[in-house]
């Protein structure tokens, strides 16, 4: 296939892209014991997919994208304990535009700067968030968040089910699948390529002409926007909110996923989330207190041996 | 012959540092000048000035009369001045279509759409191969920049800036770093660019200078030394005396 065959077809849909939906689908029949994990599963995934748009095509590196997550779960949250607004879909479209516009703003400032600059103001405005939902617990209930919120049915029809999850399974996966149309056609296009350029040499595209600044912006808030959904659907699915949905802890571990799996992919995502989850899951139940020795032991052998993640390394084995 | 890029009076400090002083010259469509000096005479300096890279202390940058002197880079590039750079800076990660690929993007507008792939805009992938095909680089089209011999890669460079579809090509240093038995290839390159473009050269290679230029603009310590015609510079002295006579003798 010649290159211009090759760039020309790119964007096309390969029959091995079926596989995590497949495979998403198939788990919801499997494993119903284990739907609760599995959904927790999808919106960590998802999560991982908005940071991979800034991660993993612009360049952008951030420690602090928890910010947008808990954003769009206390939007959720507020909504539907202080107004009443307990509406599952346009809960999320709130979400998404709280998280994207603080995003928005937030980025307007940061991306200015880059390198460990830009690494710690991350840190700052995630902290910053934590700090202002911690002191404000009028409204956010403080250290001990918002327990017991009680969502509308899915499209009016589909309760929401805190003991087996099995409507939430499905709706967070409808709602991922749906973003995750959004961030490849994103990617494929002549806006996506521009960010993998600015990721590659922002010098360069500075001398091609390119509004820089204002794609990373952008970006910066598709990607803000996408958190918030995540976070949205965590507040929905579980019926709370707490301080755990801003935290260091998050920003960090979604990084860890990403790294695992491999950023730049869009399917790192998946891969480094269920790696990840999984080996937390597992090791969690086996070694309860030294679970995190394991994820650093694989995180140890992903840093010596597959530096693009697990799935650079499948590449690199089969090029 | 109508000027098509002007500097006037162009000064450029960094503290108590002057690099650039008094710089005025023109380049009229179609023309090919060199600039040369000694390594620190401020030949890039002024590539950065004209592109926007660098803001002057004093002066103006003038296209086609227009005075784009506070003019970001991005709109410079889109007002027709592009530029090569001296160490190559390219999207290493990615194929030499892509590079390409990129740049005409922006040109044509695309750069910012979100709806159609990339890979369906049949105009910037058909106007970058035949860049490529011009530059004799469509053999490594499908190839990653990083995998290029180092010549290949300044051949990129000038197929990115001509993506951009230039009324001004800076070409800073093009011969740096490229052996002199390969420098032909770029000599071909350059020999094909459109005849209607001005194209200022900033060169070290001799060879390549006298061979390409009209007309020579010597600068010496941040300011114009001499300008003249090939001919007029290899006979003056006292750029011998300064620069050319330690270039030529090489």
């Amino acid at each position: 296939m010649s290159p211009v065959e090759r760039l020309a077809e790119r964007h096309h849909l390969r029959w091995w892209e079926s596989l995590p939906w497949v495979a998403a689908l198939a788990a919801f029949f499997l494993f119903p014991n284990h739907l609760a994990f599995g959904t927790q599963l999808l919106i960590t995934i998802l999560f991982a997919l908005s940071l991979d748009l800034v991660l993993g095509y612009a360049g952008i590196i951030t420690l602090g994208h928890a910010a947008f997550f808990g954003a769009g779960a206390y939007a959720v949250g507020m909504l539907a304990q202080h107004a009443g607004w307990n509406e599952p879909l346009s809960g999320l479209v709130a979400a998404a535009l709280v998280a994207g516009a603080i995003g928005l703003a937030s980025g307007l400032v940061l991306l200015r700067t880059h390198g460990l600059t830009l690494l710690m103001l991350t840190l700052c405005t995630m902290a910053l968030l934590e700090e202002s939902a911690n002191m404000a617990h009028h409204y956010t209930g403080g250290f001990d968040g918002m327990p017991g919120l009680t969502f509308q049915p899915i499209a009016g029809a589909f309760a929401f089910d805190v003991l087996y999850f099995r409507p939430q399974y499905l709706y967070v996966l409808a709602v991922l699948f749906g973003c995750f149309l959004l961030a490849r056609m994103l990617v494929h296009s002549s806006f996506g390529q521009s960010l993998t350029g600015i990721r590659e040499n922002i010098l360069r595209m500075h001398a091609v002409g390119a509004p820089v600044r204002a794609r990373l912006v952008i970006v910066y808030t598709i990607s803000a926007a996408m958190a918030g959904v995540a976070g949205g659907l965590f507040t929905q699915a579980n019926a709370y909110v707490n301080l755990s949905t801003l935290g260091l802890e998050r920003s960090a571990g979604v990084l860890i996923m990403l790294i695992l799996g491999g950023h730049g992919r869009l399917y790192g995502a998946f891969v480094g989330a269920v790696a990840y989850m999984m080996l937390e899951h597992f090791l969690a139940r086996a070694y309860p207190t030294a679970w995190q020795l394991g994820v650093g032991l694989m995180l140890i052998l992903v840093a010596l041996y597959a530096r693009n993640g697990i799935l650079g390394f499948f590449k690199q084995k089969t090029a | 012959m109508a000027v098509l890029l002007e500097t006037q009076n162009l000064c450029k400090s960094f503290g108590a540092l002057e690099v650039a002083r008094e710089v005025s010259f023109r380049l009229e469509r179609g023309a090919r000048h060199a600039l040369i000096g000694p390594n620190g005479a401020g030949k890039t300096t002024i590539v950065n000035l004209l592109t926007g890279v660098l803001q002057p202390s004093r002066g103006r940058v003038l296209l086609e009369g227009e005075d784009v002197t506070a003019l970001a880079q991005a709109k410079r590039v889109k007002r027709g001045i592009a530029r090569t750079f001296q160490i190559n800076q390219l999207f290493r990660g990615l194929s030499v279509l892509e590079n390409v690929c990129i740049a005409v993007a922006e040109r044509l507008g695309a750069g910012g759409s979100w709806l159609r792939p990339a890979g369906s805009r049949a105009d910037v992938i058909g106007e970058a191969w035949r860049l490529l095909e011009m530059l004799k680089l469509g053999s490594d089209a499908g190839r990653r920049v990083a995998e290029l011999p180092y010549g290949r890669q300044r051949l990129v460079e000038i197929a990115i800036a001509l993506g951009l579809s230039p009324r001004v090509l800076l070409l800073d240093e093009p011969a740096a770093g490229i052996p002199s038995a390969e420098s032909h290839i770029l000599l071909d390159a350059i020999a094909t660019l459109p005849p209607d473009i001005a194209v200022l050269i900033v060169e070290h290679d001799m060879d390549l200078v006298f061979r390409f230029a009209r007309r020579i603009i010597v600068m010496v310590s941040g300011a114009i030394f001499a300008e003249g015609t090939p001919a007029e510079i290899a006979a003056n002295r006292e750029v011998r005396s300064v620069y050319l006579g330690s270039a030529l003798d090489a």
